[in-house]
């Protein structure tokens, strides 16, 4: 992967978020969730900068990035897409869904498009297993999916013509 | 504070929400004020009702009337019809599908009926976001009782009486950890709330937050009474934002209510409470792990003994409990020991909430005393399997349980019970799976799931589920050998007797349960290529039979990848080398004239 330069604005956010809690090294997660949430992913440089204001290697801060799901590498897609691999939405169907998106977008999990579009994901129960199975694009919900439904759900974003009133 | 003659409760579950609840609320209120009625009538956002299958709900009170599947469109009527005119709109209601009569109140619905509801006591009834309503419901008497008429000796004494077992899978009892804890030497002890669920198709923790966020709270702070903690941490995924919030609510009232922080009630004794966030590892499940989660450190396990009672966060002693197990606390105490050990059976009292999905009629999160039958659950309040098919097996206790066939039906779901058949209680995921669900690919799909939660500190965990998971997808792909199935048994046996944690422990028993259960679809799999579900995509086949084809172009018209050729009312055709698979066209053949074999 290409070294990416932050611009000092970049580093004095991660400054900031690293100073909120101290620069304590036990607050590592806190102070990555923060950060994701504020760059929106973590690479490597962001981690480098990460670990100097903790004052711990960047092993470490590596070890925990990569060791829990919700902290991301790759920068997500402008709509990030999650089919939702649960037990309940699996059986009713969601691999066949999962497998339309990846013929679709023609990429794999875990990437994003490459216009940077769409990204696409697996995650682990919404908890809404009644509406089974459960696409996610960005907050916005989409239940009782079917591989035929796929595309038009693709559409609504490519063409942007997002429907805002029924983001969940 | 406003009298309302009437209030309007929409579930503001994640389902419910994510079927524009919040919308039909804001519709709501806009014709109630249109009508000079927002005085008079109150809308609420409540937790989740459980009845997911049939949401959003909304429910009237004082009547009780019970709507299902509404829509934002559906405002005007429910104004119109039922708070101007007083009379229920009758689209909306639930029909008994036994009988197609309507059927007005919630407790008339068959998927309530053998309901008892102890931890979900208040979702669905309260605006969670209040805590003037939860006190109306009893809520933190169970506090008070504590801090002024009991010692913590006393209550421990209630709570081990009352023979709560944890719920978060593990069913050790909950008395004897807070005594336990509590008889170590510390002047720092903490409590924790784990509400990491991370089990896939499990989201009751979620609901008891989201719906009833208090209950968690005063618990804990009896907790930290009982074992001397002036610290407690709820331990929460980041992925649901909902339920953090509405902590964090709650949380703030509290502190206003003079409910936590310094001197509780004029008590002397001091409790505050803080958020840990959890960052999507289903390992931070098990106690130690974490506890170093908490700590900022990668959510690995380590051995026990040292227990976390002993030495847990920063080395301090620590009582972890769960999210469900905390939510029975305050009506152990306000109704006593007595009352609670007599719901359940023998060994396990009171009751289980269990998110009951898959292919069953009625999805929802249900709460049924310990002992019910699975039977009882699938048929009475699940409203048995969908589309009428056949009922073929119930996979309880998320990834490290198992699945359980029509002859364990009958059996009362206990702890104990449910552990002889060769599954576990886990933290109440029940997926019910159907006659076109292949009990090989079931097993795969979880091993896939371990493998990718395995933390990998241990040998056993991290390249043993690895290998289950090749043979598993050999198998899958018509590749697998007899002797695969005898490498599966004598794998998985070894990862169970030698993994560190109980991810590692229990992550062959869907591979172990399937091939008790279902050795007849390993062999169908193996000595004759094929798949008897029909799921496994490398062993089947679509085709279409020309005698049955109308050439209506259905299929034509849906298939994704263009495969099916043919024109208008000639039998089509599918080139095999262009097929995905998908199924699609078997689907929405009216025919039957496409075939799976």
């Amino acid at each position: 992967m290409p070294k990416i330069k932050l611009s000092d604005n970049t580093i004095n956010i991660i400054k900031e978020v690293c100073a909120e809690f101290d620069n304590k090294e036990s607050e590592l997660i806190n102070v990555l969730h923060k950060v994701q949430g504020k760059l929106g992913y973590l690479p490597a440089e962001v981690q480098e900068v990460i670990a100097r204001e903790l004052k711990t290697s960047v092993a470490k801060v590596y070890g925990v990035v990569t060791f829990y799901s919700f902290f991301t590498m790759i920068p997500k897609g402008e709509f990030p897409i999650s089919i939702c691999m649960g037990t309940a939405c699996y059986v009713r169907g969601a691999e066949q869904v999962l497998s339309e998106f990846k013929r679709q977008l023609k990429v794999e999990v875990g990437e994003s498009t490459s216009d940077g579009k769409f990204s696409l994901n697996c995650l682990r129960c919404v908890g809404a297993c009644g509406l089974a199975p459960v696409v996610t694009v960005g907050e916005k919900v989409y239940g009782r999916v079917a591989p035929t439904q796929v595309k038009d759900i693709i559409a609504e974003y490519r063409n942007n013509v997002c429907d805002v009133a029924r983001t969940a | 504070m406003t009298d309302y003659r009437m209030h309007l409760l929409i579930c503001g579950g994640t389902g419910c929400k994510a079927s524009e609840s919040s919308e039909i609320k804001n519709q709501l209120d806009q014709y109630l004020s249109e009508y000079d009625l927002d005085q008079e009538v109150q809308v609420l956002l409540t937790g989740c009702f459980g009845f997911c299958e049939k949401g959003p709900i909304v429910k009237v009170l004082p009547d009780n009337t019970f709507y299902t599947e509404v829509k934002p469109s559906d405002a005007k009527d429910i104004v119109m019809e039922h708070i101007i005119k007083g009379r229920p709109v009758k689209r909306l209601l639930y029909k008994n599908p036994k009988n197609d009569y309507e059927v007005t109140t919630a407790t008339n619905i068959d998927f309530y009926k053998k309901q008892i509801r102890i931890a979900l006591r208040n979702c669905g009834f309260i605006n969670p976001e209040n805590i003037d309503e939860y006190i109306g419901r009893d809520g933190y008497a169970a506090l008070g009782k504590c801090l002024t008429e009991m010692t913590p000796e006393e209550v421990i004494k209630e709570i081990k009486d009352s023979g709560l077992r944890g719920r978060g899978g593990g069913g050790f009892p909950t008395g004897l950890k807070w005594e336990i804890t509590r008889n170590v030497q510390n002047d720092q002890k903490y409590v924790v709330c784990n509400a990491d669920e991370g089990d896939p198709g499990a989201f009751m923790d979620r609901s008891i937050l989201e719906g009833d966020p208090h209950t968690v709270i005063e618990a804990m702070i009896i907790c930290g009474y009982c074992i001397g903690a002036d610290t407690g941490l709820v331990y929460i995924r980041a992925e649901y934002p909902l339920a953090i919030e509405r902590l964090k609510i709650a949380i703030g009232q509290a502190e206003e209510y003079g409910l936590l922080g310094n001197d509780i009630l004029g008590t002397g004794f001091s409790f505050k409470i803080e958020l840990r966030y959890g960052a999507g590892a289903f390992v931070c499940g098990e106690e130690t792990a974490l506890i170093h989660s908490m700590e900022g450190l990668r959510g690995e396990p380590t051995v026990k003994p040292p227990f976390p009672s002993v030495s847990g966060y920063n080395g301090k002693p620590t009582n972890v409990n769960n999210v469900e197990t905390f939510a029975n606390i305050p009506v152990i105490i306000n109704k006593g020991a007595n009352w609670f050990n007599k719901i359940g059976t023998e060994k396990s009292k009171g009751t289980k909430v269990f998110a009951l999905a898959g292919k069953i009629n009625n999805v929802g999160l249900i709460e049924v005393p310990m002992g019910t039958t699975l039977r009882e659950v699938i048929y009475d309040i699940g409203g048995g399997i969908k589309d009428g098919k056949q009922f073929k097996s119930v996979q309880t206790g998320g990834p490290s349980g198992g699945c359980l066939t029509k002859k364990f039906l009958d059996t009362p779901i206990d702890y104990d019970n449910l552990v002889e058949a060769g599954s576990m209680m886990g933290s109440g995921g029940m997926i019910v799976m159907d006659e076109d669900d292949c009990m090989v690919s079931i097993a795969r799909f979880y091993l896939e799931f371990t493998l990718e939660e395995s933390c990998g500190k241990c040998n056993p965990c991290r390249i043993g589920n690895k290998r289950l998971h090749e043979i598993l997808t050999r198998i899958t792909e018509g590749n697998g050998t007899p002797e695969d199935i005898d490498r599966l048994r004598v794998l998985s046996e070894v990862i169970k007797d030698t993994s560190l944690c109980g991810l590692g422990q229990s992550s062959p028993n869907p591979v172990l349960s399937t091939l008790n259960n279902f050795m007849d679809e390993y062999l169908a799999h193996v000595n004759e290529g094929k798949c008897p579900a029909g799921q496994c995509k490398a062993l089947v086949r679509y085709e279409i039979n020309p005698e049955l084809c109308t050439g209506c172009t259905l299929c034509f018209r849906n298939c994704p990848v263009g495969a099916i050729t043919g024109e208008r009312r000639v039998a089509h055709f599918i080139d095999q080398s262009l097929c995905i698979k998908c199924g699609v066209c078997f689907e929405k053949c009216k025919f039957n004239a496409i075939s799976l074999t």
